[in-house]
């Protein structure tokens, strides 16, 4: 409606249409940021009032409460992802929500470049999360999910202890893995190097290069005194 | 000729004759030779009676530059001779002439006009393309006034007309918000008497109208009394309570004139042989608004008299419902087939994508650089055509395109205009005609994405739409052909509600040879029209209605569910399955469409002593105690009615349409009874639209007392003593004599709101259909598809979708019954080819699909070789990719909406080596 109203709003933003905002997923998302797009922004129908049946917009509300988890983990702003849920005659609505939306995006600055911010660690990071993405679909249906009516429910799932917990054991630390392995497919490092790089502590990466040698997956190379993939 | 025009205008470009152009009003020129308008059909030039050729034998020019050789001054009139069963007359209306009425000063003041002038002023493809000029100095105006009700509800005049033209405080209010959207600081003032926003949401579209800055709504009677000479400014004498006589001047005036009948209606009438009625409007059967005095003929539109579009649209259907039931034993007999080309395969080859850039007239064009966004789709990946169009849509621009497919070998195609929601279907069908599959075709929203919304920012729009064109050949380059499935239409439906709507809904479809399902949850059948015992017109309500169900219980077609409740609502368009607990015990029942009709409630009231006081009734309560002729209220000496109690406030922010209608009857009644009795009605604004208006009149000449109160001040109620006798002591502010106002009454009638039925939540979760912010039904499109809901197969008429008189109600249901058989004239109904699909050597058989999938549409089916894979049900597949975003391994993929696809647009939305900030949006 925003459109057939004619309602102004900012030109720094490019749609892609779909059906159900439960079609979009964590590949989606990360895709869009690790090519360098500053904020993603989703709109979906308003909560219980679903254009099918199916209520997909839960769906999507989970996956970006669980995007915003993993984007503050790895140190990007989680304000750069956005839901919205709104009616199709909500023109008025879309259009305000969105130069607001587009403002808070660019007081946080282009991606990247704010915080200080490791370029190289930020692409590792992408597309560590990016080669997980299988493995986190399959534990967030099963053990991440929240089935509730409104939107304080979810909220305060997602700021629980509870789901703290259960996203370091199950999500944090596969990605720390999934990091440091990229990181030496480039090149061996010390722990000191990869803890400066993905900010990680020294003692938490030693953790998880203990566990991978003992799977065989680095090794510790004696004559560089670096870590390298075995 | 017609097969012959492409529309290039080239012809109009050399015509030499300039004469007034009477589409935009005679305020621009044009040709005599021109197409029409720019969204005529067909979109052609025609030669209308200014041609020098036709009036001095000369020039001759049009013929000597047209390359196609279109212009045939040799063409003859014909005559035709046409046998048909059925006549639908739609010849609209005309505008009241304004020069009747001298005190407006139009034809005298250079800057009075008329809002059908100002229409087209504020079109984009108006005479100054969207500028609103005033025609003195054709500057800007900044300060405006609408005057209200010019040729209407009035009497004195000649050529004036009594009734109300319905349309004009809406239109009016869309005028000032479009002139306030042009230029904020612009002053409107708009002197009106009551403002009659009884249409679906226009209470709320009214607020907001009047609640944008330096915007003036005015209470008063206004004329235009002097044109400044110099400035050629126009004064205005109005009056309020509050400041006596008054002056103002406005630089320029509209006139909001009235609906007049259509031009020579007394001669449309005698050619077809019907009556007019005393208005010149057509005289129509007073329980069914769309037939004529003739059988077999058929009006639709305003020639009922003055209607909004929704309704015009509601006959319209109507009356393609009431010809197919006269029509019923010869149906399908002209019909012909369509039959595409067979479609080439083109998996194997490499993309070759054309794109079409489209002008939308000015729409497009002038904020965004349509040449060079067409340079720049040619440096696209696979591009190896673009051009640009004026009017994409038009059907000579559809056959282009058809055309450049086949000659440059085209395998997909872009098109750059508007929303997909609109043209989508249509450019689909035109690659289908090129031989090529449907879901090759991609749509690039150029308009309401983009020029619409930034119109200030015209390089800005150039680059997004650069932007959405790359990101649209992105997408195509992975589009694959999808095949549509054909599911077939079970020709039964089921009507839910027996009252007025839904009895005469069903019989019209049950007399096109349909079975048709009654549903009706009380024990009888008649619904809130077992209330009514006679409408304003002098109808006997219950008469007809014992009439019309007599004519539901003897039709072989049509089986009657009373005391009945819908226990499960499942299916989808064409097959349907609902199961009916009712005194015929449980039932299911597979039908092909399905008619909501369950009808409203009226509002129980908590204010004016009602339910404490037993003299306290509301408006319906009334009716059935004269009906009875109870002798408290025939011989009561003091009435007073009390109109919008319980809306047009902050709990029900809309108007129930039907109650000014109801008071004005009621009071009638009561005068004709005993016209001894004062009788007051306290209104706010008196909505008697349309014909009704003139019962309104009728009333004030009998001395009905019509008193205005503000919502701030509302009347009060209590119970007094007067000369020993218990009275309701009313008491009000009267602004025409600034003073206490106090009516001692015998009865106080309360026009409670029309509000939702109890049950309406019930229905909506059941059937999934969608609710307006008044808790009404929701139709899919207010204008264009006001009988349907958004949801396929499923349709809305009666007082469920908004409180509406009988004879509306009446002409919706036929509307509703129209578009249930032009889906139930179907064999089939073709399914989308946008479904999911599984790779079943991806698949590892979690079964995450098929927990997140509410249709049911996956399951897991043994395969020849890997066990168990999901696989889906591509009739039960809505296509909202649920499953595809719990898939672990992207085995399941939403056709039309692959990952493929969505990354690619994701990654063209970054250009090349662009740094720039773009933010991207999923919707």
């Amino acid at each position: 409606m925003a459109g057939v109203s004619r309602l102004q709003y900012t030109t720094e933003i490019r749609l892609i249409r779909l059906m159900c905002s439960g079609r979009i997923d964590l590949a989606h998302v990360f895709r869009a940021f690790s090519n360098g797009i500053d904020g993603v922004f989703i709109g979906g129908c308003r909560l219980n009032e679903c254009n099918y049946i199916t209520h997909g917009n839960f769906h999507a509300l989970n996956m970006v409460f669980l995007s915003k988890k993993i984007m503050e983990h790895i140190g990007l702003n989680p304000e750069r992802l956005r839901i919205e849920f709104m009616s199709s005659g909500e023109g008025n609505l879309f259009a305000e929500v969105v130069d607001d939306f587009v403002q808070t995006v660019r007081d946080a600055g282009a991606i990247g470049t704010s915080k200080g911010i490791n370029k190289n660690a930020l692409k590792i990071n992408f597309n560590a999360i990016l080669n997980l993405i299988p493995y986190i679909r399959l534990v967030e249906s099963e053990r991440l999910r929240g089935h509730f009516a409104t939107l304080e429910d979810y909220k305060e799932f997602y700021a629980s202890e509870e789901f703290e917990k259960l996203f370091s054991v199950l999500i944090a630390d596969k990605l720390a893995i999934s990091q440091i392995m990229l990181l030496l497919k480039e090149k061996p490092l010390s722990t000191g190097e990869m803890s400066e790089i993905l900010g990680l502590s020294p003692s938490e990466i030693s953790k998880h290069l203990n566990s991978s040698s003992k799977q065989g997956l680095v090794k510790y190379e004696e004559g560089e005194k670096r870590f390298a993939l075995a | 000729m017609e097969d012959k025009c492409t529309g290039c205008t080239t012809c109009t470009e050399y015509c030499p004759v300039q004469y007034p152009d009477e589409f935009n009003q005679s305020i621009s020129n044009n040709k005599a030779i021109h197409i029409y308008y720019s969204q005529a059909i067909p979109l052609i030039t025609y030669i209308d009676e200014n041609c020098l050729f036709l009036k001095e034998k000369k020039c001759r020019i049009c013929e000597a530059v047209c390359q196609n050789e279109a212009i045939d001054f040799n063409q003859k009139e014909e005559k035709t001779e046409i046998n048909v069963g059925a006549v639908v007359l739609a010849p609209g209306y005309e505008q009241f002439d304004p020069k009747l009425r001298e005190d407006f000063g139009y034809g005298k003041f250079d800057n009075v006009v008329t809002s059908m002038d100002y229409e087209r002023l504020t079109d984009s493809t108006g005479p100054y393309e969207g500028r609103i000029l005033r025609p003195s100095d054709l500057e800007q105006p900044r300060k405006l006034a609408w005057i209200q009700c010019v040729g209407s509800r009035q009497v004195n005049p000649p050529g004036a007309n009594s009734y109300c033209s319905a349309v004009c405080c809406t239109y009016t209010q869309k005028q000032v918000i479009l002139t306030k959207e042009h230029d904020a600081e612009t002053e409107c003032t708009v002197f009106h008497n009551d403002i009659r926003s009884h249409g679906k949401d226009f209470e709320r579209y009214y607020q907001r109208a009047e609640n944008l800055p330096g915007v003036k709504f005015i209470r008063s009677y206004a004329s235009a009394v002097r044109e400044d000479p110099e400035t050629k400014n126009v004064t205005i004498r109005y009056a309020t309570n509050d400041e006596g006589v008054m002056e103002e001047e406005f630089e320029m005036v509209v006139l909001s004139v009235g609906l007049n009948p259509p031009a020579d209606f007394e001669g449309l009438a005698d050619k077809f042989g019907i009556e007019l009625n005393h208005h010149g409007f057509c005289k129509t059967n007073p329980v069914n608004p769309i037939e004529t005095t003739r059988p077999g003929l058929f009006i639709s539109g305003a020639f009922q008299g003055p209607v909004d579009i929704p309704e015009s649209v509601v006959s319209a259907s109507g009356a393609g419902s009431q010809c197919g039931a006269l029509l019923n034993y010869r149906k399908g007999n002209l019909s012909i087939e369509r039959v595409y080309p067979p479609e080439r395969d083109v998996s194997l080859e490499e993309p070759r994508i054309g794109v079409f850039v489209c002008h939308c007239g000015a729409n497009i064009g002038r904020i965004v650089d349509v040449p060079s966004t067409v340079d720049y789709c040619l440096t696209l990946p696979n591009v190896v055509y673009a051009q640009e169009q004026l009017f994409s849509c038009a059907t000579n621009s559809a056959e282009e395109i058809t055309e450049k497919i086949k000659e440059k070998g085209l395998n997909r195609v872009i098109v750059a205009a508007c929303s997909p929601r609109t043209l989508e279907m249509l450019f689909r069908d035109t690659l289908r005609e090129a031989g090529i599959n449907q879901y090759y075709y991609e749509m690039a929203n150029i308009r309401e994405h983009c020029s619409w919304v930034h119109p200030k920012e015209k390089e800005a729009a150039t680059q997004k739409s650069k932007d959405i064109i790359r990101m649209s050949v992105a997408r195509a380059r992975h589009l694959e052909p999808l095949m549509e499935i054909d599911l077939p239409v079970n020709k039964k439906a089921l009507v839910v509600g027996g009252g007025v709507a839904g009895m005469t809904c069903a019989l019209s479809i049950a007399e096109q040879g349909h079975h048709v399902y009654l549903v009706e949850k009380e024990a009888e059948l008649g619904g809130t029209a077992l209330k009514v015992h006679e409408t304003l017109e002098g109808l006997d309500v219950q008469a007809y209605l014992r009439d019309l169900t007599a004519k539901i219980y003897q039709h072989p077609l049509i089986h009657v569910y009373t005391n009945a409740a819908i226990t499960e609502a499942a299916g989808y368009i064409g097959n349907f399955i609902t199961r009916v607990d009712s005194e015929r015990g449980a039932v299911e029942i597979k039908h092909g469409a399905t008619v909501i009709a369950t009808g409203a409630e009226v509002y129980t009231p908590t204010e004016y002593l009602y339910g404490e006081d037993s003299r306290v009734l509301t408006h319906l309560e009334l009716e059935e105690k004269i009906a009875a002729e109870e002798d408290k209220v025939i011989n009561a000496e003091s009435l007073v009615m009390i109109q919008c109690v319980g809306c047009r406030n902050e709990d029900r922010n809309y108007c129930s349409r039907i109650c000014c209608s109801e008071s004005v009857k009621n009071a009638l009644k009561l005068k004709e009874k005993n016209p001894a009795m004062d009788i007051y009605i306290l209104f706010r604004d008196m909505r008697t639209y349309g014909y009704n208006e003139d019962y309104y009149r009728e009333a004030a000449d009998k001395d009905v007392k019509f008193i205005r109160y503000d919502p701030e001040e509302e009347p009060h109620v209590e119970q007094a003593e007067e000369e020993g006798k218990p009275v309701l002591r009313v008491t009000l502010p009267d602004y025409v004599l600034e003073k206490k106002l106090e009516i001692d009454a015998d009865i106080v009638a309360l026009a409670a709101a029309v509000i939702p039925s109890a049950g309406t939540r019930e229905i909506e979760n059941l059937f999934k259909v969608g609710l307006s912010p008044d808790g009404f039904f929701k139709e899919a499109h207010v204008k264009l598809r006001p009988v349907e809901f958004a949801a396929e197969g499923i349709y809305l008429c009666g007082i469920a979708h908004y409180p509406k008189l009988l004879s509306e109600t009446i002409s919706q249901a036929y509307g509703a019954a129209g578009r249930v058989l032009t889906l139930l004239s179907n064999d089939i109904v073709t399914a989308s080819g946008a479904i999911c699909e599984v790779e079943e050597n991806k698949c590892i058989s979690c079964g995450a699909c098929i927990a997140a999938c509410s249709y049911g549409a996956i399951e897991f089916r043994e395969t020849e070789t890997a066990g168990f894979k999901a696989a889906v049900n591509p009739v039960l597949c809505k296509g909202d990719g649920l499953c595809n975003a719990v898939c672990p391994t992207g085995a399941i993929q939403l056709k039309h909406f692959t990952d493929k696809e969505l990354l690619s647009q994701i990654d063209a939305a970054v250009q090349e080596e662009e740094t720039t900030e773009i933010k991207e949006v999923m919707v």
